[in-house]
């Protein structure tokens, strides 16, 4: 019953993309990751929805957009638990749980201002890795420095 | 069979224990006998982007008494890099006139990327405040050398462990060889997390201490280094720390016999010159092994020594 009363407090859409279960803090930082500002169709943003799982969460509709598996890398580094939706003509078409890749590639800038891919035309990448607490954190492949997901800038 | 024919070496990890070991036998190889003309005919190149006189000296000394040439620069201002030349394009051009390359840059990982793009072998010799592999490898082999092993070492690391890369490096690889680390620094340069992890999850143990009496009597290994200005960003921190750990001959009074002192050097004053003397000195012999090392260690990428 809950999950029918989010879906009141956000309209729905005919053919698009639904971001579900982001955590709430992170909604605005998804629609900014995706540069959602910039596109011309319907973006419906809700935050602080009731949630089960999460307790408060943000959901983003996105009416005539689907993402490429570079933009879902992208969603999944700032809201790792999010369920990602496909819609054609109002019907669920595919729903999947984000999953964090094993490595990212060009999408995220190292923090590092010594690191030779600040300085160099030489594409990012990073491997995933836990830490101690079980947080995930980007570990440099070029100059192996780790950085936490909130430091993270894409380019 | 371990093969390390064009195997480039950028961090320490990237070779295993059995590796490791296979480089430092060859060296002690090269020890009894350091000149073992197996580079005749061949082209070694020497790229140091930033200067360097102990590192670059014993690479190059490395090769000359391999009987190999060398080509290259001391310093980026005498090469096209002052004219805006990419890392990549230096590497691709210089790769058509050599066999390998050793380079020393400036910047964190520029070596692990002039490994990706080079057709030749590269040898890091440091890049920036990230890896520099040979150093880590002629310390494991000093420490072979006076111990006997490498394995069950209690070894104390002193001084700046927060920006020394080469404490960073020595404990990833003593992590494979059972050490306990006996950890002495200042509060504000003690080891980062991410490396006391290497330690725990070798299922190994760590001490941390403020002095460094504390650590002499039961030390096999007491490794000094230079606290460096140039990598504290804040000056006034510098000046806090920089004379915290200074190594005196009447404090090894009370040291067990097998305890030997290493330096990666330069050193400034961290330790006193009445230590040279004494026989548990051995950070020049060290320095000294850094070219039988470094020569076994282009015999083997090379193909040239078994």
């Amino acid at each position: 019953m809950n999950n029918k009363r989010t879906e009141l407090q956000v309209s729905a859409i005919k053919n698009g993309t639904v971001i579900d279960h982001i955590a709430s803090e992170n909604t605005f930082r998804v629609f900014q990751i995706l540069n959602l500002e910039h596109i011309k169709e319907q973006v419906y943003l809700g935050t602080n929805l009731e949630s089960k799982k999460l307790g408060k969460k943000g959901i983003i509709k996105i009416s005539g957009k689907f993402f490429d598996p570079e933009e879902i890398n992208k969603i999944a580094l700032v809201a790792p638990h999010a369920t990602l939706i496909e819609i054609k003509d109002y019907e669920v078409t595919k729903k999947e749980k984000i999953n964090l890749p094993e490595s990212i590639d060009k999408i995220v800038k190292c923090m590092n201002p010594k690191c030779v891919t600040n300085n160099q035309d030489v594409p990012t990448k990073f491997k995933l890795i836990t830490d101690h607490h079980g947080k995930t954190k980007l570990s440099c492949h070029y100059c192996e420095k780790t950085m936490a997901q909130e430091d993270i800038w894409f380019l | 069979m371990i093969e390390l024919k064009n195997k480039s070496l950028i961090s320490i990890t990237d070779y295993s224990k059995e590796e490791i070991l296979h480089v430092l036998d060859i060296a002690e190889d090269f020890e009894k006998n350091h000149r073992q003309r197996l580079l005749d005919n061949h082209v070694i190149a020497s790229l140091f982007f930033e200067p360097s006189t102990r590192t670059r000296l014993s690479f190059e000394s490395a090769v000359q008494y391999l009987g190999g040439s060398i080509i290259g620069f001391a310093n980026a201002d005498t090469s096209s890099v002052r004219k805006g030349e990419s890392l990549k394009d230096t590497i691709l051009t210089v790769s058509n006139y050599s066999d390998l390359i050793i380079m020393r840059n400036p910047l964190d990982g520029s070596a692990r990327f002039a490994s990706e793009v080079s057709p030749v072998p590269i040898i890091n010799a440091g890049d920036g405040a990230n890896q520099h592999p040979t150093q880590c490898l002629l310390d494991l082999y000093s420490i072979r050398k006076t111990q006997g092993s490498l394995e069950n070492i209690h070894i104390a690391l002193v001084g700046d462990l927060k920006y020394g890369r080469t404490v960073h490096s020595l404990v990833q690889a003593l992590s494979l060889f059972n050490a306990t680390f006996h950890l002495v620094s200042p509060e504000s340069l003690k080891l980062p997390s991410a490396v006391k992890r290497w330690i725990k999850d070798a299922g190994l143990e760590y001490h941390q201490y403020t002095e460094l009496t504390d650590v002499i009597p039961f030390s096999d290994i007491i490794y000094m280094t230079r606290i460096q200005g140039e990598r504290f960003p804040d000056p006034v921190e510098y000046e806090k720390v920089k004379n915290s750990y200074i190594l005196e001959n009447k404090m090894l009074s009370a040291s067990k016999e097998n305890l030997r002192i290493l330096h990666p050097l330069p050193r400034v004053n961290e330790i006193s010159e009445d230590v040279d003397n004494n026989p548990k000195a051995y950070y020049f012999q060290q320095a000294k092994n850094g070219v039988y090392v470094r020569q076994a260690l282009i015999a083997a990428i090379l193909g040239l020594k078994d």
